[in-house]
């Protein structure tokens, strides 16, 4: 089975790295484009029957800075 | 008077931070990561500056979850005496034992050059041996030392005096123009400029000296 956890910066944490890409589009001719946030996305390959609940705490303990960075699981 | 200089895959700036403790006259054991515990009769842990784990995931993310910290959290929480330096701060960050969080530069370039920093507490053994306000040049090398900390979290950094140094011109964007911060007993500082560097007028500068003769000094009489 496999989760996919993404990481995303909070809400109301200025991303540079999202802004950049921002103007970069802007630069290139794409109209329109009024915000970009930029994250991470994690695959994590595991034995079947690991519970939702191991992933998460994968992700307080590790995955995510919860600090600046909040986090969504989807297991399939 | 001992000091533990904490290595890690990837740290750069753990034998500097060596020779600026042993040159304050501590005695210097380096600490592999892997080893649970420190050495016996640690007075302060130093947390070098460099790359850990090449920083993989976040900066300090994999190397705060190694199990040297656990030693360091213990000796933290006997009261021991902590210095995180640049990429030692970003690991005090992710353990918990400093608040906040250090993000990419608001310029997302790499930032290395001298930088002003104001002195902003002089009620810690770091910096007792500046004076308040005191402007002092410090090397800066990082990509990721734009700190974040949330609102409240800022307030209680300001009311409990625990700001330990500003940036006199923000390089990164960090919060307050916040270069380095004290834990809640002030015996932990993380900081992104890097005091060790400049112990030395052949290396460039001497402003680096009085935290380290300020350490020297505090823990003597310890």
């Amino acid at each position: 089975m496999r989760a996919t956890v993404t990481v995303m910066l909070k809400q109301g944490v200025l991303d540079p790295q999202g802004e950049a890409v921002r103007h970069a589009l802007g630069a290139l001719g794409f109209e329109g484009v009024e915000g970009v946030r930029q994250g991470k996305v994690i695959e994590l390959d595991l034995a079947d029957g690991t519970s939702q609940e191991s992933v998460t705490a994968m992700c307080e303990k590790l995955l995510a800075n919860t600090v600046i960075e909040s986090y969504s699981i989807s297991m399939a | 008077m001992k000091a533990a200089v904490i290595v890690f895959p990837g740290s750069n700036c753990d034998r500097d931070l060596a020779v600026a403790f042993e040159k304050a006259g501590f005695s210097v054991d380096m600490v592999w990561h892997k080893d649970p515990t420190l050495p016996e009769k640690v007075d302060i842990v130093g947390i070098p500056g460099g790359f850990s784990f090449g920083d993989y995931l976040r900066c300090g993310a994999i190397a705060g979850q190694s199990p040297v910290m656990q030693g360091v959290a213990a000796h933290v929480e006997r009261g021991g005496y902590a210095l995180g330096v640049c990429n030692g701060f970003q690991v005090l960050c992710e353990t918990g034992l400093l608040p906040g969080a250090l993000m990419r530069n608001s310029s997302l370039k790499f930032i290395c050059r001298m930088q002003r920093l104001s002195v902003e507490t002089t009620s810690s053994v770091f910096t007792q041996a500046y004076s308040q306000g005191q402007e002092i040049d410090i090397p800066l090398a990082h990509h990721d030392g734009n700190y974040v900390i949330a609102p409240e979290g800022l307030a209680a950094l300001k009311d409990q005096d625990r700001v330990a140094f500003r940036y006199v011109g923000n390089p990164n964007g960090s919060t307050d123009d916040i270069a380095g911060v004290l834990s809640e007993n002030r015996r932990v500082l993380g900081m992104m400029p890097h005091p060790e560097r400049v112990i030395d007028a052949t290396h460039g500068g001497t402003d680096g000296q009085a935290m380290f003769a300020g350490l020297t000094g505090a823990l003597v009489g310890a």
